[in-house]
């Protein structure tokens, strides 16, 4: 596949683990935290760790929209579903997010709900058209990848005068994911992880491009790259940051020049611009309640927005007691410090939302790293 | 959920839409949020929507600095 396959060389990529462990002084060690879950997932599918000297560590962090999304939220959207004239829809990830007492999406249309997996929100709108008795409402969840083709199918179906059309708006900011971890509260009671630097997220950077990045860069000395999602892609940033850290410098830079620009997509920012506003704070799983962090719908255009249509009250839900999600998107522990991951939570019984999505974590580990830690346990 | 795939524009259609290749399978998705798509362009595709075009100048670029790092000696590196 063209722009894909290139950048997944295996002999490039040995050469340049060669040179990630010439330049990395024995005398340190690295810790660099990858935002976005695509990030991890290739890190773990490509098996990038075994690759890198042991003094540069990776940490997982809380960049996968499926698994940041608090269990309340995924509650609200389930008691949404089950009203007898609504249809949710949804991307297919959501599905099996656990929400309180063992409920899902998933069995929440296996007990009768109108739930329908959407791949694109133009397919919500296109139901909308189509069945103009039911009530039809996204389920919106993601980073700035998301929320523009969220706007426009807003701006749509404004156009198209859809008086059954609702979103139930759960979008992110990256930016404000990154300062948390960085200085939150609750960094106290989780416990903190050293960070040296962070790869930036490649498909966020399309949008929001790379500037939003330089007050990580400035204010929390924290070199940042921007890099794309195939394993040559992710291995360069990582020689990056390591040059960085050798020279004392802590500046932006990217990667992925192939497809984010400083400025990032202007028009996709405009349609955001246009259609969603701050929320004075919203919850995240492991995170907390996190200030100016989420969008909710504008004002002007507030009759698409279903959390008014449908009077939702935000009931914070508490997770599982022995999930170690939020310790595990803060990078503080491992998968494996989980006593529940392999047990009774797996990707096909998931218990956490880190085991959901093939970007989180612990799926990740589960998928493709269990059986090196066998290795090294035999080897030990 | 973050990942998108690039893909050729095979066709451009009506309403800020357009038919794109991956790898030979097609699929109709919007290009809408994305200005001046050619076809022949590369756009990565995610949930149904082109984000970017891929520069394939940069591209070209990018590969052949990670064959220039892959080989370089300690002191070569950026």
């Amino acid at each position: 596949m063209k722009y894909v396959n290139e950048y997944r060389d295996g002999r490039l990529a040995r050469s340049l683990a060669e040179t990630i462990t010439r330049i990395a002084d024995p005398a340190k060690h690295y810790h660099f935290m990858e935002f976005c879950g695509g990030h991890t997932h290739a890190i773990s599918r490509y098996g990038i760790e075994d690759l890198l000297p042991a003094n540069v560590r990776m940490i997982h962090g809380p960049g996968c929209p499926v698994c940041v999304l608090p269990v309340g939220r995924i509650d609200a959207a389930i008691a949404l579903a089950e009203r007898p004239e609504v249809t949710l829809c949804t991307y297919g990830d959501l599905m099996r997010v656990p929400g309180s007492h063992g409920t899902s999406l998933l069995r929440a249309k296996a007990a009768g709900a109108d739930i329908r997996m959407v791949y694109s929100t133009l397919d919500a709108i296109g139901i909308a058209e189509a069945e103009p008795e039911r009530q039809v409402v996204f389920f919106a969840i993601g980073f700035e990848t998301t929320t523009p083709p969220t706007a426009l199918a807003i701006r749509l179906a404004a156009q198209k005068k859809l008086s059954n059309f609702s979103v139930f708006c759960n979008h992110v900011l990256t930016p404000s994911a990154i300062q948390n971890i960085l200085e939150s509260p609750d960094v106290r009671s989780l416990g903190t992880v050293r960070i040296d630097g962070f790869i930036g997220p490649a498909h966020v950077s399309t949008v929001i491009g790379t500037e939003p990045y330089n007050f990580f860069a400035e204010e929390f000395a924290k070199p940042v790259v921007v890099a794309g999602f195939e394993p040559l892609d992710v291995m360069q940033a990582i020689l990056m940051l390591i040059a960085q850290v050798n020279d004392g410098r802590h500046e932006v830079e990217n990667q992925y020049v192939r497809a984010v620009t400083p400025g990032g997509n202007a028009r996709a920012k405009a349609e955001v611009a246009e259609i969603f506003e701050l929320r004075k704070s919203f919850e995240w799983r492991g995170l907390g309640m996190v200030p100016y962090s989420g969008l909710r719908l504008k004002e002007a255009y507030a009759a698409f927005d279903a959390e008014r249509r449908f009077g939702i009250d935000y009931v914070p839900a508490r997770d599982n007691p022995a999930c170690e999600c939020g310790a595990i998107l803060r990078g503080v522990k491992k998968p494996v410090d989980c006593k529940l991951f392999g047990t009774v939570c797996t990707p096909e019984t998931p218990m956490g939302s880190c085991m959901v999505s093939a970007e989180g974590a612990c799926a990740a580990h589960w998928t493709y790293g269990r059986f090196r830690d066998h290795a090294r346990r035999k080897a030990s | 959920m973050c990942l998108a795939i690039p893909a050729e524009v095979t066709e451009l259609l009506p309403d800020g839409m357009a038919r794109v290749s991956l790898d030979g399978v097609g699929k109709v998705v919007s290009v809408a949020l994305v200005e001046d798509v050619a076809v022949g362009d590369y756009v990565v595709i995610h949930v149904g929507y082109a984000l970017t075009k891929i520069d394939p100048e940069e591209a070209r670029h990018t590969l052949a600095l990670l064959a220039e790092l892959a080989a370089a000696p300690a002191e070569g590196v950026p």
